[in-house]
């Protein structure tokens, strides 16, 4: 009789267990996420923005035609999710991509949103419109199309040149939000109108981002909480005691570096923390247009001196990736796999070979143990880049290249770059979408403005096309390798690491997922929820 | 006096104009502007787009007709826009200087307020116990960076308390507001009451060697009436000075003081506009900083005839 009420009892435990475990599990509404961010940006219009500080808190004001699955950490081709489009399809020569638009979705100001919002917003983004970005830093993304077409108010055609399978990659990034027709580039600087989950309420430059709840957003009962408050906090030791001290439910999105996690969970041990690559390349720009590196055997030797993984182990406490120019797997799509990587040279595990036969290649260009090669190594003014500049520097000593460090203060690195007044600089390259495409074409392409060292080699050119086209995974996989790996022989832009950062928050907030494999795409929030 | 008066508001003006050509051509010498900040952001430069926003923003013009076009939009009352939020510059600036300038004034009192009773004792307590702890009181609080006292501070509270004293724009009460500036100003006050005491101490000594102050003592009065009527009110020239001065380089203290504690304030502000080379925004602010060293200068100068009836300026 005892153990039937010990079983009965038990059974009771577990399905009060279970409830709550469900009550636990069920979203709760209300509430508002506190962030701090790491800086001011400079506007909050996305389309003209390069940086992620515009994307974190303004992405929750907008909506794409379609966006990463905001809960799968890897974007992927099969990650891909319809957002105010609810479908799309491929014409059958893959140069037609037609979108069924939602219906009965509003702007923030009550105005409905149609086709031709769609239609103006790339009209902007290809230059084609009478209004203009002031900054349109993603031009090129759509150097395929030809047009953009509406089809009564609610179906919107991208007329492409050739097959781009790519292009819901980049529609799908969070750089690719649709603008209303109605509000002018200027003023979505400084009042943006969406569609999104989150309606903006004021920017207060260098103190405050606040968003609120979107109560006739489309999604029926999204989203669970009722704003977001971005606190601007650019000295970073305050930021994270301040969120130790919980003034903050959250971190800035991959703003921790990995030896700043470890006072993180010391001194907030319940807090919630992640490392996820960010898919920014820590690489070499070399200026090949003159003297000393336009000897490729000098290009070469360099190459061949570096150590990645001392750079990795000193900066990440061996938290980072060495790939090429794709991130590497297993959450890079596109990277090569370890042992093709591997066959380039300078890659290979013993450095000590590699640098002996840097040194050889040195010898051939007339430099050696009594005639040093004296190079200034330029980098911004940031501790992400000095710091890899400093190992640099140590690292060319082995192969008789004497560096020294040229700190320049950012608004004076572009135009310094531009002007290829420069030997050798440390660069830092972020991808917004995982896709060869933007890679590629952005960094490596002839004329691209990005391809800072004017890398241009038509043949590498022509196989960039071949694998845009490919419309099969994993046949283009293959094509991509082969040129990731020719580009790094070519020491086109010799990649270091790809970076690891940490994302902390304290253990009631739900619903966050950080994606491992862009740092650009993930923040619309609108399933955030506290559960306090 | 009113002639001195007179004389001295024109070398005001003189010098205002002087820091609003310095102001101005400084910002232009320092090379890259807000358009090559724009364009490095976004990691890209396209020479027509970077053209058209020069000219749009007027950066394109010879620099006598900016400058001309800045004074005279000043003199009329137009302070310009910003080129980063494209607001009213006037609109961006005028709300941070309350901020500022509750946390310059709470900074300045705790540096008199505790400097100069400080000094006092330390000097009429010369050569004791006091007076040695006082000494290396003050020496470490010249000797600490207001930065890394205020990060101290911020360490010490969440470590300690599990709070931290970082601003609250909203404070509900007369207590909370005082305490969102009290820790900041007395990490930033802490340095320049360091320093009025020391030179009060040394100013004290001096004084308290006098035969005036001997002529007193032998007629009987009190050590308090000696030490704070007779002595200290001879003794205070000198430290007024440095208050004001002081007043002066307090700016430079809030700066990082402003950035640790994270307070929206105007010399936080100035830093973000010099970094993003927001002309109307720096120019507009170092003159008005311009213009509050200037008349807390000239205010010194008045002080000295208040506290001191033989000086009048009668020259």
């Amino acid at each position: 009789m005892r153990s039937v009420w010990a079983l009965a009892a038990m059974a009771a435990l577990s399905v009060l267990t279970a409830s709550t475990a469900t009550l636990a599990g069920e979203p709760k509404q209300g509430g508002i996420l506190r962030m701090y961010h790491r800086d001011s940006p400079a506007n909050a219009s996305i389309l003209e923005g390069a940086t992620y500080s515009i994307n974190v808190p303004f992405m929750g004001v907008f909506n794409n035609l379609v966006i990463y699955d905001q809960h799968i950490a890897q974007n992927s081709p099969d990650t891909l999710r319809p957002e105010l489009a609810e479908s799309w399809s491929w014409s059958s020569d893959n140069k037609k991509l037609t979108f069924k638009l939602r219906q009965g979705v509003k702007w923030h100001d009550g105005k409905p949103f149609t086709s031709a919002d769609v239609k103006c917003t790339f009209d902007l983004l290809m230059g084609k419109s009478q209004q203009k970005l002031r900054q349109n830093p993603r031009k090129a993304w759509y150097s395929e199309v030809n047009d953009v077409t509406t089809s009564g108010e609610f179906e919107v055609s991208f007329d492409l040149k050739r097959p781009q399978p790519s292009l819901l990659a980049m529609l799908a990034s969070g750089y690719t939000p649709i603008y209303p027709c109605h509000v002018s580039p200027a003023d979505m600087r400084t009042h943006p109108i969406g569609s999104g989950p989150f309606k903006f309420v004021e920017f207060k430059a260098n103190e405050s981002i606040k968003l609120t709840r979107n109560p006739d957003y489309w999604k029926k009962g999204l989203p669970h909480l009722d704003g977001i408050e971005y606190t601007i906090i650019t000295n970073r030791s305050t930021a994270i005691l301040a969120f130790v001290a919980g003034k903050f439910d959250m971190t800035f999105p991959t703003h921790i570096t990995i030896p700043l996690l470890k006072d993180v969970k010391s001194q907030a041990p319940n807090a919630v923390c992640v490392v996820e690559p960010t898919n920014v390349s820590t690489n070499i720009i070399v200026n090949s247009t003159s003297a000393p590196f336009d000897n490729i055997d000098i290009r070469r030797a360099m190459s061949l001196a570096l150590d990645r993984k001392a750079f990795v182990d000193i900066l990440f406490e061996g938290q980072a990736d060495i790939g090429g120019t794709m991130l590497p797997p297993p959450q890079g799509i596109w990277g090569m796999p370890k042992d093709k990587l591997e066959t380039i040279p300078g890659y290979g595990r013993d450095i000590n070979a590699n640098r002996e036969e840097a040194k050889k290649l040195m010898q051939k260009a007339g430099y050696g143990p009594d005639k040093h090669l004296a190079v200034k190594v330029s980098t911004r003014n940031l501790a992400e880049y000095r710091d890899p500049a400093v190992i640099l520097i140590d690292q060319l000593k082995s192969i008789y290249i004497d560096g020294e460090l040229d700190v320049v203060e950012t608004a004076n690195w572009f135009p310094k770059v531009a002007r290829k007044d420069y030997m050798l600089g440390l660069n830092l390259t972020g991808n917004s979408v995982d896709d060869p495409d933007q890679s590629f074409y952005e960094n490596y392409s002839c004329g691209s403005e990005r391809n800072y060292t004017n890398y241009c080699n038509k043949e590498i050119e022509k196989l960039f096309d071949v694998q845009s086209q490919e419309t099969d995974v994993s046949k283009r996989k293959p094509l991509v390798w082969d040129i990731d790996k020719k580009l790094q022989e070519d020491v086109a832009r010799p990649i270091i690491f790809h970076a690891r950062a940490g994302t902390c928050w304290q253990p009631y907030v739900k619903g966050i997922t950080i994606m491992s494999n862009s740092s650009y795409n993930g923040f619309r929030y609108e399933d955030v929820w506290l559960d306090k | 006096m009113f002639a001195y008066l007179v004389r001295r508001l024109f070398l005001m003006l003189v010098t205002l104009f002087g820091i609003s050509v310095v102001i101005f051509f400084l910002l232009r010498i320092v090379p890259g502007n807000i358009v090559d900040i724009l364009f490095a952001a976004a990691g890209y430069v396209d020479p027509a787009d970077k053209a058209e926003l020069e000219k749009q923003l007027g950066i394109d013009q010879p620099l006598v007709a900016q400058y001309l076009h800045w004074i005279g939009g000043l003199l009329s009352g137009d302070f310009g826009y910003s080129y980063v939020s494209e607001k009213p510059a006037l609109q961006e600036i005028l709300p941070r200087i309350p901020i500022t300038a509750r946390l310059a004034g709470l900074a300045l009192l705790f540096s008199a307020s505790i400097g100069i009773p400080l000094g006092v004792i330390s000097a009429v307590k010369q050569g004791t116990r006091l007076d040695y702890v006082l000494r290396v009181v003050s020496l470490s609080g010249l000797s600490l960076p207001s930065f890394w006292l205020g990060l101290l501070i911020l360490t010490a509270s969440v470590a300690m308390f599990g709070q931290m004293p970082i601003f609250n724009p909203n404070p509900k009460t007369w207590l909370e507001a005082f305490a969102t500036y009290a820790v900041p100003a007395a990490a930033v006050g802490f340095r320049s009451a360091a320093l009025t005491m020391r030179i009060t101490r040394s100013s004290m000594l001096e004084v308290l060697r006098q035969d005036y102050i001997r002529t007193a003592r032998a007629k009987g009065a009190s050590d308090a009436a000696v030490n704070y009527h007779h002595a200290l009110k001879n003794a205070i020239l000198p430290v007024i000075t440095v208050i004001g001065i002081e007043a002066a380089f307090l700016i430079g203290g809030l700066i990082v003081t402003e950035t640790v504690f994270n307070i929206p304030g105007v010399a936080r502000f100035l830093v973000e506009a010099i970094r993003w080379r927001d002309y109307p925004i720096v120019q507009n602010l170092v003159m008005f900083i311009a213009v509050v060293v200037v008349f807390a200068n000239f205010t010194v100068d008045m002080l000295y005839a208040v506290f001191d009836p033989r000086i009048r300026y009668t020259d």
